[in-house]
């Protein structure tokens, strides 16, 4: 029973990573004011770019007759996909900041997009690839568990903590960063107060389009990397049609259910992660596996239906989040 | 007029004759599309003085402030900051040269605290340092006589507190010239008295300051010199101690009228509107009125003070039909053949009270969100209130197009026509179009919630007229203002509200102004007692004069007893 809980808990991980990653950027972008429902379509976009970019880097290195090294693909697939989802985002800023199109329909838009984006380019590859694309497996194994030295041979919390790709421990990173840079920074502080009321950041002096540009492109970005998790982790460095399939939109319900928060994102990411595993590790007899599949999206909207009720001022959607602003407006 | 402004209006580019001039504005033009806000406007601010900024609504007095703080930018015109020629394309650049302002809407961050709000924007480390930013707000606020906890939120700060951050916040910038856009609008007397004595502090410090207000008395007590607007044009300059409310009256709006505002009495009040214990809850669970009794009467206008939050809001939701109530009732009295019957209106909708034949008129406090669409015409903001009298499918537009010309020749709207969307309207229009609207129900109950809150004195007083109409029609009309003068002139009786209690019900003409902004503050038991006392000595006093003289004080005594 133990053996099966840790089992559980070490796939809610690893499932729940593409979705943490989904949620900061998400976060980030909301916190300047920005309701960018495009995390499915920029997760898709990082998800095909960061796949064919090592694909294409193993490739070239190959072709010159060298031996390709996993850590340069890894890093050539984070680099892609942050570009790619930040790209995404890039379009959607201009769209909303600079024209002040709709958020919401911007943002349907992009998630569109992407996905046509990723599934197109994914077939063309794999076409001029013979079939199917793949990376070799030096980059498979840099994105296997790493081996922490001590740390990974301890018992149980070896294995429970230590034992995971670098991925994990990258978006726990992010999720730290995101942490100081709200609380503690200046310009966090101030991209607060652009998301709460850029009338209010106006006045102040800051600058709201670059702060709304910057957090939005860098937010999309982390949605890419994410991206880049589900083709690269997820599917063992092959590309699968449709491959991100509704993490996206898990994603921006996880936002909710972290009420904006960093550190909460990590811990509802890992319960989310574990609810779209658990057909494997639990199972009751005579319930079908559609019912197992619908429970993140039950679970999504029973956490809507609860936070909605209760309103609290500080963790709570920045309050001019999906509302653009121009300064001139009477 | 001085030699320094006869030099200046001369042409002024010369900047050794501009030198003690902290901001001098030279032919400024703003326009909105057709609109102009501002035409050809001059302004000069001294250095070390409070210059009273007066117009009425919609003359361009917040647009021209806002041009000095960088939100809009001029069409024409030059400013000059100390005697320097400047462009101002920002807020940023506007703390540069030492102008903050405070507006009207407080530009504050809800979930951050006043010191983290005070820094907002400031260049520095690129973490902040809280414990040394909260030392030095409180050392600001205290150098200049406030209080301020720099570590609480603003969502938990009252309207006075929230002033206070903004202000800390231009001080904290370095700001030596302030403006201050209509900041006694919200405040109590007290408060009121205390922010003035914060401003002459600041002028004994240096600081030039403009101030937007509409009160006249606020404009002679605080100001050296008015300046005046009038429908975006510049009417002159005049110093204050050498003129007079009626003079400056006459020249903001054109022509002299009375401040008096009258209280045109009514016979043979009856009983309208009776609310027994009424308690509620607001958005957070937490008790918004604590067990509030009164009653209305026709043909009188009952006033509601109180600082802002008290519960005025949910009593008029309450009375309207959109609120719930948890306990208490609300009763209204109708006449049917002569009988009065009380009917129990709480847990009625608005839709169901009026088909009760209970006519009873909201004019909400949030006009645009709540009483108009903004987007939508003034015909249609007229038929969202008769539509439902039209049979089948169709509506007719004709009668409430012809209503909406009726209402913007009699309430003297100014608009361009029955087609412009009343978003595009101002402050004073917009309130006379929702006033117009209700009225032509012709109510037995009008509760209005502060219907001249930003409005100048011409449209205030085109409002106070329109109520008083009313009440002469026997309408029973609770009134919901901010302004103690106002209410206290305005209202029959004057109901005080103090964190969602009644802390009196008192006769505006027995008692004063501080005595009523006691009341908003705390709620004291023993003074109902004091107040009767102090009527009855009042009564003994009038019964020997009248002994004395005549009976003519009987009527007086009557009124009294409705308490």
């Amino acid at each position: 029973m133990l053996n099966v809980l840790s089992n559980l808990f070490i796939a809610a991980v690893l499932a729940g990573t593409p979705l943490l990653l989904g949620a900061l950027g998400e976060i980030l972008t909301e916190k300047a004011g920005n309701m960018n429902l495009g995390v499915e379509g920029m997760m898709f976009m990082g998800a095909i770019t960061g796949l064919v970019s090592s694909y294409y880097y193993e490739q070239f290195v190959m072709k010159a007759g060298g031996t390709p090294s996993g850590f340069v693909s890894a890093l050539v697939a984070l680099i892609a996909s942050f570009i790619a989802g930040a790209f995404g985002a890039l379009i959607y800023s201009f769209l909303t900041i600079t024209l002040r199109a709709n958020q919401n329909v911007t943002g349907l838009t992009l998630t569109i997009f992407g996905t046509g984006f990723a599934n197109f380019f994914g077939e063309f590859f794999a076409g001029k690839a013979g079939g199917y694309i793949a990376v070799s497996d030096v980059t498979k194994k840099a994105f296997l568990k790493v081996n922490i030295p001590l740390l990974s041979d301890l018992p149980v919390i070896g294995k429970l903590l230590f034992q995971y790709n670098w991925m994990v421990y990258f978006a726990l990173a992010v999720a730290a960063m995101l942490l100081w840079f709200f609380a503690k920074s200046r310009v966090g502080l101030n991209l607060r107060a652009v998301g709460e009321s850029p009338a209010t950041a106006d006045a102040a002096g800051i600058p709201i389009e670059a702060y709304k540009y910057g957090a939005t492109i860098i937010g999309g970005g982390i949605c890419g990397i994410g991206g880049m998790y589900m083709s690269m982790v997820t599917t063992s460095g092959v590309w699968v049609h449709g491959c991100v399939g509704g993490y996206g939109w898990l994603a921006v319900a996880l936002v909710i259910f972290a009420t904006w928060s960093p550190l909460r994102a990590v811990l509802v990411s890992v319960v989310f992660g574990g609810l779209t595993v658990m057909r494997m590790y639990i199972s009751i007899p005579g319930l079908p596996t559609q019912i197992y599949d619908m429970i993140p999206y039950i679970a999504t909207i029973l956490v809507l239906v609860f936070t909605s009720m209760h309103e609290n001022k500080e963790h709570a959607q920045p309050k001019s989040c999906g509302i653009n602003y121009f300064r001139e407006e009477r | 007029m001085s030699v320094i402004e006869k030099i200046t209006s001369l042409g002024g580019k010369n900047v050794s004759e501009v030198n003690n001039l902290a901001i001098k504005m030279d032919k400024i033009t703003k326009t909105f599309g057709k609109v102009v806000a501002n035409n050809n406007v001059n302004l000069e601010l001294r250095e070390g003085e409070i210059l009273a900024l007066l117009g009425e609504n919609g003359c361009g007095k917040t647009t021209l402030m806002n041009m000095l703080s960088g939100i809009y930018f001029p069409d024409h015109g030059d400013i000059y900051v100390h005697g320097k020629q400047v462009t101002i394309r920002s807020p940023k650049d506007a703390f540069q040269l030492g102008i903050g302002m405070i507006h009207q809407h407080f530009k504050l961050v809800d979930i951050l605290t006043a010191a983290e709000n005070v820094v907002l924007g400031l260049d520095g480390k690129t973490t902040i340092n809280r414990k040394k930013i909260n030392q030095e707000v409180s050392e600001l606020a205290a150098k200049y006589g406030f209080e301020l906890d720099p570590t609480k939120k603003i969502y938990n700060m009252s309207v006075s507190e929230k002033q206070t951050v903004e202000i800390i916040k231009v001080l904290y910038r370095g700001a030596d010239i302030l403006i201050l856009d209509e900041p006694t609008a919200v405040l109590t007397p007290q408060e009121t008295e205390k922010l003035f004595n914060v401003l002459r502090n600041m002028k004994a410090d240096g600081k030039s300051i403009i101030i937007i207000t509409h009160k006249l008395n606020e404009v002679m007590s605080i100001s050296d010199r008015v300046a005046i607007l009038r429908k975006g044009e510049y009417i002159g300059v005049v110093d204050t101690d050498k003129t007079s409310q009626a003079e400056l009256t006459e020249k903001m709006v054109g022509r002299p009228i009375s401040l008096e505002i009258n209280r045109p009495q009514v016979e043979n009040r009856q009983e309208r509107l009776h609310v027994v214990d009424l308690t509620c809850l607001n958005g957070d669970g937490l008790k918004a009125l604590k067990n509030v009794s009164f009653k209305a009467y026709a043909g009188e206008i009952l006033g509601v003070a109180g600082i802002a939050g008290s519960g005025q809001k949910e009593l008029c939701e309450v009375l309207a039909g959109i609120h719930p109530a948890i306990g208490g009732a609300v009763l209204y009295t109708a006449e049917e053949n002569g009988e009065a019957i009380k009917e129990p209106l709480l847990g009625l909708s608005p839709d169901q009270i009026s088909k009760k034949g209970v006519s009873m008129a909201f004019v909400p406090e949030d006009r645009l969100g709540m009483g108009l669409v903004a987007s939508m015409d003034m015909t249609d903001n007229v038929m969202l209130r008769s539509y439902r009298d039209n049979k089948g499918i169709f509506v007719d537009r004709k009668a409430p197009k012809a209503q909406a010309e009726r209402m913007i020749t009699e309430l003297e709207i100014a608009t361009p026509g029955v087609e412009t969307p009343v978003g595009r309207l101002s402050g004073g229009n917009v309130q006379k179009v929702l006033l117009g609207r209700e009225i032509a129900c012709a109510p037995k109950v009008l509760i209005v919630a502060y219907p001249v809150r930003g409005l100048d004195i011409n449209s205030s007083y085109r409002i106070y007229d329109l109520l008083n109409e009313q009440k002469k029609k026997g309408v029973a009309v609770i009134f919901i203002g901010e302004d103690l003068d106002v209410l206290m002139g305005l209202s029959d009786r004057l109901m005080v509200l103090c964190g969602g209690e009644v802390s009196g019900i008192v006769d505006p003409r027995e008692v004063t102004k501080e005595e009523v902004g006691l009341m908003m503050i705390h709620v004291d038991k023993e003074w109902k007692k004091k107040y009767k006392k102090k009527k009855k000595e009042k009564k003994e006093l009038q019964m020997q004069q009248s002994v004395e003289s005549d009976m003519q004080t009987e009527s007086l005594g009557k009124e009294e007893n409705h308490e």
